[in-house]
């Protein structure tokens, strides 16, 4: 177990170290900062003044040691576009995109295992195919597309759904919701709705493909040799057998979700870190860039680390396979 | 068939004949899905391969777009005009030549970036796999490092940093590079870790022993006796993965890091005609948005029988 975890870590740390390393490179290579800080008619001496207090004399390890630092401590620099701290920008941005993805993948789940198991249970029957069909479909949609098509419809056509914004926000000082406003829950329906779409089919396909492998087993057999309701076969017997690797695609889907926002948010022009982070890559706003970067991937390495150890937790074969693994067999 | 009535050899006619007959063939001549998808997929491909003999209009021809025929509604609606079948766009330029060329655009990178990316990860595997030790160690940590990070985000910063270091004049030309060089750096990893696998197992078989035995280069050994043997799943999930090598290069293209306006792929087109969607004119972001959703859909389901039919355990 303990193995495990260290494995883990170091695995972890290395991911982190090789992402900033990326980070650090749109530092070196996107643009020159002292260009962008002074103006045009500064002086050669003044450059060199900048160039020295922004410590890009140093040699370039030292640099990257800086910056490894800096972000650590969560110290991005100002933002060029808008002079803010990054730090604050992102901030301000982040519950509208915690918001959506919360809401996506609850509905990921909510939606997507029910649906999968009884694709699983009518295998082989029409209504399994045309589920089948659906779920193709459902991953083959760019999300951008459904998005397009819901605004298409809902807002442009029936005038139903707000197209874009959060609608009204409640500021509670630290954090702004749109949970509590009607308006602010009727903007919320389509972005979710687009985001999760390619979510539930996916978590769809992928419990109806363990579910067929759980229910040729002997023990659902014996279990219906004993009578049980069929209820508790599918339920209990069979969805508690198939939701290791659900767990596990979970993760990654929460991960999938954040990253898939850059996309959402631009249609619905949602105000949250993913629209952020796409205009400050049209902008070349550097700092913002590199401080997204390294956000999101620390939260993704530490979902992934959390469902390995869920792993190890729920499943104690997997221990027992990475020590025989760590032993050279 | 035509060709099994032609007046073939009868070797050639035999060896047709066994194709058709094969279980490959077989699955697919079962399977309406994918006969619809393929029929489609090569729709798409006829179009956009005699794009400049069956269109209209070139779409990146200003001299052939009049701002007189700007936003027309397609044909079936009134206003709709000859020969603009699906109606034009705020310049005046056809939607449906203008999905056609993107169509070709689109499938050219998807194509070259699942090319590339299969190459990388094929040779990554082969070295992973038959040189082993700490070279094994260093590219599988890398993989893992690329696989840990969403592949969108990456491939979005890869074309960024690209763009960022070209000089301004040459950005928009070398958009198709680019973009498939970012989608291929991301994607490269499913394929390394097959085929590493792959090769450890045949690495430890006779003929490979022989081989090393009779002094054959180590390198020799790789690409002419091992890779033969390892390629066909790397093939297949080559197929499986056009699908999304389409939909990347759509999304990054739609959020304006990918193929730029003056040479529209059809994410290009969806984010342009997003713009004017406000005004009414649906037609510029619809038909492309659905040639897309066709196209992904018809590789993906293609994909999947594939998968199956190549799958020995569903037989």
């Amino acid at each position: 177990m303990l193995l495990l975890i260290i494995k883990r870590m170091a695995n972890a740390i290395f991911v982190i170290l090789a992402v900033s390393l990326l980070a650090f490179t749109i530092f070196k290579f996107l643009g020159d900062p002292v260009q962008l800080m002074l103006n045009p008619q500064a002086t050669q001496q003044e450059r060199d003044l900048l160039t020295e207090r922004l410590g890009l004399n140093d040699p370039v390890p030292v640099q990257f040691a800086k910056f490894v630092f800096n972000a650590a401590r969560g110290e991005f620099g100002m933002s060029y576009r808008n002079q803010m701290p990054v730090m604050e920008v992102i901030a301000e941005r982040f519950p509208a995109t915690f918001e959506l993805v919360l809401v996506s993948s609850i509905m990921a789940l909510v939606i997507g295992l029910p649906l999968g198991v009884f694709a699983a249970i009518r295998g082989g029957t029409v209504m399994a195919r045309v589920f089948h069909l659906i779920s193709m479909i459902g991953v083959s949609v760019p999300a951008f597309v459904i998005g397009i098509m819901l605004i298409l419809v809902f807002s442009i056509e029936l005038k139903w759904l707000p197209a874009f914004g959060r609608g009204k926000v409640v500021d509670l000082g630290f954090w702004t919701t749109g949970f509590l406003t009607p308006s602010g829950r009727a903007a919320l329906v389509m972005p979710s709705i687009s985001l999760a779409l390619f979510q539930i089919s996916f978590i769809m396909r992928l419990v109806t493909a363990e579910m067929l492998e759980v229910l040729r087993t002997d023990f659902i057999r014996f279990a219906k040799a004993r009578g049980l309701k069929a209820r508790a076969i599918y339920f209990r017997h069979g969805l508690r057998n198939c939701m290791m690797p659900v767990v596990t695609m979970t993760g990654m889907l929460i991960g999938d979700l954040i990253a898939f926002t850059l996309v959402t948010e631009i249609v619905f022009q949602w105000p949250g870190m993913g629209f952020l982070f796409v205009q400050s890559v049209q902008y070349v706003d550097i700092p913002v860039m590199a401080a997204y970067l390294m956000i999101v991937c620390c939260i993704f390495i530490t979902i992934n680390l959390i469902v390995d150890l869920i792993y190890v937790v729920v499943d104690p074969r997997v221990d027992q396979l990475v020590r025989g693994g760590g032993n050279g067999h | 068939m035509a060709t099994e009535l032609s007046p073939a050899p009868s070797g050639l006619r035999q060896r047709l004949w066994a194709f058709y007959d094969s279980d490959l063939i077989w699955s697919f001549r079962h399977s309406p899905m994918a006969i619809l998808s393929a029929a489609l997929l090569a729709i798409v491909a006829f179009t956009s391969l005699f794009a400049a003999w069956l269109m209209p209009q070139n779409p990146f021809d200003i001299t052939q777009l009049y701002l007189d025929k700007a936003n027309l509604p397609p044909i079936w609606i009134e206003g709709g005009q000859m020969p603009y079948l699906l109606g034009t766009d705020l310049q005046g330029r056809d939607i449906l030549s203008a999905i056609v060329y993107g169509s070709r655009i689109s499938l050219i990178i998807g194509v070259a970036s699942v090319a590339l990316s299969m190459t990388i990860g094929v040779l990554v595997g082969l070295m992973a796999g038959y040189v082993g030790g700490a070279l094994d160690n260093f590219l599988m940590r890398i993989g893992d490092a690329v696989m840990s990070i969403p592949t969108l985000l990456v491939a979005i910063l890869i074309s960024a940093i690209f763009r960022g270091m070209l000089p301004v004049d040459y950005r928009d030309a070398a958009a198709p590079l680019i973009l498939v060089v970012a989608l291929s750096l991301t994607s490269w990893v499913v394929y390394a870790r097959m085929i590493r696998a792959a090769t450890m197992v045949e690495a430890g078989k006779e003929y490979v022993l022989a081989a090393r035995i009779i002094k054959v280069p180590r390198r020799r050994i790789i690409l002419h006796h091992i890779l033969p043997n390892v390629l066909t799943a790397a093939l297949v999930t080559a197929t499986l993965n056009l699908g999304l090598a389409v939909l990347a290069e759509a999304t990054l293209s739609f959020l304006g890091v990918g193929m730029p306006s003056a040479q529209p792929s059809l994410g290009t087109l969806i984010r342009i005609g997003n713009q004017f969607f406000f005004s009414g004119t649906w037609w510029i972001v619809l038909f492309p948005a659905l040639q897309l959703t066709l196209i992904i859909l018809a590789v993906n389901l293609l994909g999947d029988w594939l998968r199956d039919a190549l799958n020995p355990k569903l037989k």
